[in-house]
């Protein structure tokens, strides 16, 4: 598996062999993650996080990963305190970083950062989000919590739910679930439906893609129930957006006709689309989704890096 | 007896003949060829809604004196991708050709994605890939936003 030494921009960039040997080695991180087991097979590596948009959570899973494998981490936590507020172009950030460290992980607010940061940089760049562009890392952890609950990928019902339009990582989980042949069920505003590009793309991959309205019925037979954000700047006026939320917000009586195997997946952070109630429930996978982007983190660098997941 | 062929644009000795373009773009041509930083005594003759058999009406320029670089040919396959290209040499067409959309189309036109890198300052060119060829749609090797409509992106 040819993974050292490359760039992970896009989930596009993955074939499913590759995606599937990810998912096969952050299995085997699990223990290394959890702190049951001692594994340093990055050590003397030097990985450079540059967050020159502030997101907490992948900045902490990238740390963890990289320091339970025992890498060091040089960081920018917040562009705020580099010198990109002194006017520094990404490419000169970039390439003095590339300098310094073995691998690069960028998370920018500019869709395409990642893709011009790889061509700068000499070292391996992983992309940690750029703007409304690609986020990699979110979407093996995706495929990781589900083949976790399910055993497989392959023929799966996943229902995709909220805003379709605007949400990446249900643009780059779709692609990935249509490489592995599952159904996808769409329910969105009528507004937020996915863009048609996403669409003829997912045609072209041969995928099975159906929308429905009502919720209880895409619920009642779905694997998996993927819910997202749908932010409050999309629409004009409050009380639209209001009645919208309310009608996609999972509680335990919208999953009360469900299978007993279906679980509620969601990227957090949430904002009222899934109830507390449903935290409680066997159904409840987003807790256990965010704890897995670390394994998936850590197998992602320890193949880049070392070329090697064993 | 047939009617005598009337000459609307005088031949040229020397230079390039861009026929064939869609109907009224070829003022977007002429922006594209950068008729400003041509030779003084250049001509430039242009032709406007003029019969053809195979378009019905098309334009014409030509220019005096110049050959145009690869990346004008890529500028004028995006927005008249019915051009035909000649190369004038002693009155003599030497070489003839359509213009070709390549895989990659990069420093022709700007992103249409305003949050796209390559629109903020770094020292990049535009890059494009063709998404799809009839009708043209290209895709921003950098952020991958689709894109149809070259006229008003241009470089």
């Amino acid at each position: 598996m040819a993974l050292k030494g490359r760039d992970i921009i896009s989930i596009r960039d993955l074939s499913r062999e590759e995606i599937e040997e990810v998912l096969k080695v952050a299995h085997r991180m699990i223990p290394i993650a959890e702190g049951s087991k001692i594994d340093r097979r990055l050590d003397g590596i030097i990985l450079a996080l540059a967050f020159l948009e502030p997101s907490t959570r992948t900045r902490l899973s990238f740390e963890t990963a990289a320091q339970r494998l025992g890498a060091r981490c040089i960081t920018i936590a917040d562009p705020a305190t580099s010198s990109v507020v002194k006017g520094e172009t990404l490419s000169d950030t970039v390439r003095m970083l590339s300098g310094y460290a073995d691998a690069l992980v960028l998370r920018h607010p500019n869709e395409g950062a990642a893709r011009l940061a790889a061509e700068m940089s000499d070292k391996p760049v992983i992309n940690a989000g750029d703007g409304a562009g690609q986020h990699p890392t979110q979407t093996l952890l995706d495929l990781a919590t589900i083949q976790e609950a399910h055993g497989t990928l392959s023929g799966l019902r996943v229902v995709l739910l909220g805003d379709l339009k605007y949400g990446r990582t249900v643009h780059s989980l779709a692609h990935a679930l249509a490489l592995f042949g599952a159904e996808m069920v769409l329910i969105s505003p009528p507004s937020l439906k996915l863009p048609d590009e996403v669409t003829e793309h997912l045609d072209q991959l041969g995928a099975r893609v159906r929308e429905e309205e009502q919720l209880h019925r895409a619920v009642r037979d779905a694997d998996v129930l993927y819910v997202t954000r749908i932010q409050k700047e999309r629409f004009g006026d409050e009380a639209e957006y209001a009645k919208v939320a309310g009608s996609y917000r999972i509680d335990n009586s919208v999953l009360a006709g469900a299978k007993q195997r279906l679980i509620v997946m969601h990227p957090l952070p949430r904002l009222g689309e899934i109830a507390p109630e449903v935290d409680g429930s066997p159904h409840a996978a987003y807790f256990r989704q965010a704890f897995l982007g670390v394994p998936v983190r850590m197998a992602l660098l320890s193949l880049v890096l070392k070329g090697k997941g064993a | 007896m047939a009617a005598p062929r009337e000459l609307k644009i005088t031949p040229i000795k020397n230079g390039t003949v861009i026929d064939h373009i869609g109907n009224g773009l070829s003022l977007e041509v002429l922006r594209i060829i950068g008729v400003g930083d041509l030779d003084k005594d250049s001509t430039v003759s242009v032709a406007l809604h003029v019969r053809s058999q195979k378009m019905g009406w098309k334009d014409i320029v030509k220019v005096e004196n110049m050959e145009l670089s690869p990346r004008k040919v890529n500028a004028i396959a995006l927005i008249a991708p019915t051009a035909t290209i000649s190369i004038i040499r002693d009155y003599k067409v030497r070489e003839k050709r359509t213009v070709d959309l390549p895989e990659r189309i990069v420093g022709v036109a700007r992103c249409p994605n305003p949050n796209c890198i390559t629109n903020r300052g770094e020292p990049v060119e535009s890059e494009f890939d063709v998404a799809r060829r009839r009708p043209v749609v290209l895709r921003c090797i950098y952020c991958e936003r689709q894109m149809d409509d070259f006229l008003s992106h241009l470089i």
